[in-house]
């Protein structure tokens, strides 16, 4: 019975090296980015978020299971000055102090053949909840998983930048969200 | 000989086109750096920095016409030092014209914002984005603009004390109309 036990502990490992297949489940937030693209009078931007959490858990080979959950904290936002900082936190564009955070919750992934994928799921902010696909590649080195994916939302479907800001010739209604999430693969169940 | 007396049609075309918007750049500047966050505050900084390039590629065009052409002289009735003093306002002018431009270019790409020309043609961004620059800038543009405004009321109230109170041929020079300059 041990014995048995041993040898297919045996098999699965080798199983597991042959693919290379790993569950990406442990989120490095220090080396993971949240950024921003948009264009204000034509002029391209870049932002980012300071703070923000993400739990996925992502096999290449089990697709079917993968799942994600990102959520930012948009008090945290940087759009490139001091002064725009402060007008997004405001009633009219995030109004933080309502709704503090966006929450990206995924309902699946569709693997696109190569290294590309999509996630699907709902985009929830200032109370507004959309679903949103975001095309990304993953790469994987040795225990760590690398995803890099972007998709573009359009800021008036979640009402950021009402009133006078609605105006999209000032600063354009696409924003591109950008993100590059670093992932470590759990510990193999050795010993 | 008119061609001797009076700046030709391309100089003087060059050089109200240049006083207009100067004319149109500098409140701008000014209204639009009071006015709190807003739509209308994005397209006036915009509109300005736009006017800004515009003005400075005048600048380059008038450069080149004074290399390339001998300006009319200024009228004898006047006293050495006065064409001298009048010779070096011009520099300055130009100067500035140069100056202004490039340190609200410069500013821009140090605020971290660059510059696309008209909405359409980016400019090159000549520094990093740097906020302690951006400030400095901002300020050395500032004083820059109160020294052309000094500048330009001079070159301003010389031109019509000739005009107007000697009664010489010096504004009519550079004046559009068609009429002769009398000697």
């Amino acid at each position: 019975m041990r014995k048995l036990q041993f040898f297919s502990l045996l098999l699965l490992a080798g199983a597991m090296c042959s693919a290379q297949a790993a569950e990406f489940n442990q989120v490095q937030i220090s080396k993971s980015t949240l950024a921003f693209a948009y264009k204000q009078m034509g002029v391209p931007l870049e932002g980012k978020f300071g703070k923000f959490t993400a739990q996925l858990t992502f096999d290449p080979a089990k697709i079917n299971t993968a799942q994600a959950r990102l959520e930012a904290d948009l008090a945290s936002i940087d759009t490139g000055s001091s002064e725009g900082n402060d007008e997004v936190s405001g009633k009219l564009w995030f109004n933080t102090k309502t709704y503090p955070a966006a929450q990206f919750v995924s309902s699946g992934v569709k693997a696109l053949g190569g290294n590309r994928y999509e996630a699907l799921g709902k985009l929830t902010i200032k109370g507004r909840s959309l679903d949103v696909s975001a095309p990304f590649t993953f790469r994987q080195e040795g225990a760590v998983g690398i995803f890099d994916g972007a998709f573009t939302l359009k800021r008036l479907d979640y009402a950021i930048g009402e009133g006078l800001w609605a105006d999209v010739s000032a600063v354009a209604n696409e924003v591109r969200i950008v993100f590059h999430i670093v992932a470590n693969a759990s510990a193999p169940a050795k010993k | 000989m008119s061609s001797a007396t009076r700046y030709t049609t391309t100089a003087i075309t060059l050089h109200w086109l240049a006083a207009l918007l100067i004319f149109a750049t500098f409140p701008l500047g000014v209204y639009a750096h009071e006015l709190a966050l807003s739509p209308l505050k994005l397209k006036l900084i915009s509109y300005h920095k736009w006017l800004g390039v515009t003005i400075f590629l005048l600048t380059v065009a008038r450069l080149a016409w004074r290399a390339t052409h001998t300006p009319p002289p200024l009228p004898e009735t006047i006293p050495l030092w006065q064409q001298r003093a009048a010779h070096g306002l011009h520099l300055l002018l130009y100067v500035l014209l140069f100056a202004i431009p490039l340190t609200g270019w410069l500013m821009s790409s140090a605020k971290g914002f660059p510059v696309v020309y008209l909405g359409l043609m980016q400019l090159p961004d000549l520094v990093g984005k740097d906020k302690a620059l951006g400030d400095l800038l901002m300020e050395i543009h500032e004083m820059l603009n109160f020294g052309l405004l000094a500048l330009v009321g001079m070159h301003i109230a010389a031109a019509l004390k000739h005009h107007f109170i000697e009664h010489d041929a010096t504004l009519r020079r550079m004046l559009p109309s068609g009429k002769e300059v009398e000697p």
